[in-house]
């Protein structure tokens, strides 16, 4: 049995940003694949770098960020050393990206129309009568109501939710196969949010289209992502199945971020946080970045760097992992 | 979007009104013309006769409504100096000064723009450095002194263009054109720089910190996400969001050209309506100077109703509250 390629592979990805006072490194060899029609999660506080890995995938580092180390693989192809042009080229017809704020992300001078069969034109070999018509089915299928007149509108004349949808009918109208969306839903209302949420994971079931879905709220991950992938300062901390972070997770960092998460059915219980600060990005402690705010951290935390535990599909960058057995106590 | 425009047009007279209030007052504050008429040899009598002709011994508004009756039939009275009808003395001149006006204008927006995206584009790149140091001396020398050094350098030394007049002009009905002849083409060149210069460093300038600004906006990223090629990027999405406050201040400056084209045309002794305008200074002639100002405020009242329906035209964001306001 052959193994299918995954649609996105990232390998040991690092990401450095030259500064006068030293180098910062906002992404520090993460590793991950996410498979087609899978849906991974990226989680993590302000700062923890899940952004910046979304944008060193697309090509789209603001300088002088670049990235310094490891490899960017799509559907098996290196991706993160192409010349910009042959990047162009993928970016919008292989991977389609989602922005957080959908009340700036579309020009305001052109209609949607305009935007649409523009990015249409520009990656399929159709003329500009079937662009209009593949435009149309676009915000049909985003459940846009009477997408044939909305042609013609303007972004302002959309509602937040309406242009969020908008932005995902242009991420995809070039079909890719791989969609980073990177906080999607924090600038929209808690109602539209779920409405959103369940259309991304439509098209995406619906496509066999790969997602990486970059966010803080745990909640929507726990309603949509196939895998979770914790980042802290940078690093990748865990990566697993759903169930398993959210219910058993073993790296302490995630076991604090799942305790600090209000559940609907939790009660009055006081919720618990981890005490301290994600540390500065030029104030990086030796070993693993959580070790002072660690609960479990030994010495050797505090020298030895990257440890991996668990399988390739599960694991955790911790010496210390929390066992199964001892999450019942 | 009508109701839009006849209420800027109805705003615009009552500027002109008040611009004409202003240019009236001038012929009873500036001195007295009739000193200026007649010389010493004159009696009493030549004064009285010459102030009723002329009709300075009516009452203040009956005198201020004559003269704006007068004035919209473009009748702007007899020069006190040249004792022809000011309108058609400024219908002579007037070619050679909206000639210059938007040759130096058409300069200064077209190589304004380029550059202005040019140097946003490549932002650190050595030669938008260099164009951007180069153009503080555009925004900073003053106009006289840049005309006088284009003469020096191209005239005087180098004698490839003429340093004065309009050149060899062709007249078509009552409109003088130096565009068709060699020498005026030639003698064009070096006002029309001179003049043109300042707005061109401003709009350079303009467009390029507007452009900045606008390519770090969600909209841009989400284009170049979109895998749109650089130019539909910069041109497309980009430049045409920068157009609001070019546009204003655009218009602004041309009209700036057209009404200070004063101190080139001393310059270059360039025959047009702002040499006309400071000879008139020189002679009190106050009809002159009076159709001037009012000429000017026209022009720029329409520049400026012009800019306002082009905002509407660029940004259809305008045009809802357009609508319902």
């Amino acid at each position: 049995m052959t193994v299918p390629v995954p649609v996105l592979s990232l390998r040991d990805l690092t990401v450095d940003i030259p500064t006068r006072h030293g180098t910062l490194r906002p992404v520090d060899q993460v590793s991950w694949d996410i498979a087609r029609g899978e849906i991974l999660g990226v989680v993590g506080e302000s700062g923890a770098g899940k952004s910046m890995t979304g944008n060193a995938v697309i090509g789209l580092l603001d300088p002088p960020a670049h990235i310094s180390g490891g490899q960017v693989l799509l559907e098996g192809e290196r991706i993160d050393d192409l010349p910009l042009a042959k990047m162009r080229r993928i970016r919008g017809k292989r991977i389609g990206m989602v922005f957080q704020d959908p009340l700036t992300s579309l020009n305001p001078l052109l209609t949607v129309g305009d935007q649409l069969t523009e990015t249409i034109l520009r990656h399929l070999d159709v003329d500009r009568e079937e662009a209009a018509q593949r435009a149309i089915r676009g915000l049909d299928e985003v459940g846009i109501p009477s997408a044939r007149n909305r042609m013609g509108a303007y972004p302002h004349e959309f509602s937040g939710g309406m242009r969020q949808r908008v932005v995902i009918a242009l991420a995809l109208c070039a079909e890719p196969t791989l969609l980073i969306a990177d906080e999607p839903t924090t600038a929209l209302d808690v109602s539209v949010q779920a409405q959103i949420i369940a259309l991304l994971k439509r098209l995406c079931r619906e496509r066999g289209m790969a997602a990486m879905l970059i966010t803080h709220d745990m909640g929507v991950i726990a309603e949509t992502a196939d895998r979770v992938a914790v980042m802290y300062a940078g690093r990748l901390a865990e990566i697993g199945p759903v169930a398993q972070i959210v219910g058993q997770p073993r790296h302490p960092y995630t076991d604090g971020l799942m305790a600090s998460t209000p559940a609907a059915s939790a009660g009055q219980a006081r919720l618990r946080q981890i005490p301290g600060a994600m540390p500065r990005l030029n104030a990086l402690p030796d070993g693993c970045a959580f070790s002072p705010r660690c609960p479990r951290a030994q010495d050797r935390c505090r020298h030895d760097p990257r440890p991996r535990v668990g399988e390739a599909d599960a694991r955790a960058a911790c010496w210390f992992p929390i066992e199964p057995e001892e999450d019942a106590a | 979007m009508l109701a839009f425009i006849i209420r800027r047009v109805f705003q615009s007279v009552i500027v002109l009104l008040a611009v004409g209030l202003v240019a009236f007052s001038m012929f009873r504050f500036v001195g007295d013309p009739i000193e200026n008429l007649l010389g010493q040899e004159r009696t009493v009598q030549d004064v009285e006769r010459l102030r009723e002709t002329l009709g300075l011994n009516d009452p203040f508004p009956v005198q201020y409504a004559r003269f704006l009756g007068r004035a919209v039939q473009g009748d702007f009275g007899i020069s006190y100096r040249q004792s022809r009808p000011v309108a058609q003395i400024i219908a002579e001149r007037a070619p050679a000064t909206l000639e210059l006006a938007f040759v130096s204008g058409f300069l200064a927006l077209t190589v304004g723009i380029g550059l202005g995206v040019f140097t946003a584009i490549r932002r650190d790149g050595w030669a938008a450095n260099v164009i951007m140091s180069a153009s503080l001396i555009g925004v900073s020398l003053p106009t006289f002194l840049i005309g006088i050094l284009l003469i020096y350098v191209f005239g005087v030394q180098l004698r490839w263009l003429p340093t004065f007049g309009r050149g060899e002009v062709v007249q078509l009905g009552w409109w003088s054109t130096g565009f068709l002849t060699q020498s005026g083409l030639k003698s064009l060149i070096l006002p029309a720089i001179t003049l043109g210069l300042f707005q061109m460093t401003l709009i350079m300038r303009l467009v390029r910190s507007e452009m900045l600004e606008v390519l770090r906006q969600d909209y841009i990223r989400f284009a170049r996400a979109r895998g749109l090629a650089a130019k539909s990027v910069n041109f497309r999405h980009a430049l045409k969001n920068t157009m609001v406050p070019v546009i204003t201040v655009t218009g602004l400056q041309l009209g700036a050209i057209i009404a200070f084209a004063i101190i080139t045309e001393t310059v270059f002794q360039w025959p047009g309506v702002g040499l006309l305008f400071i000879n008139a200074v020189q002679f009190v002639d106050i009809p002159v100077m009076a159709a001037y100002l009012m000429l000017i405020s026209v022009m720029f009242v329409m520049i400026n109703l012009l800019v306002d329906i082009l905002y509407v035209w660029v940004d259809p964001r305008l045009r809802i509250d357009g609508r319902h306001a």
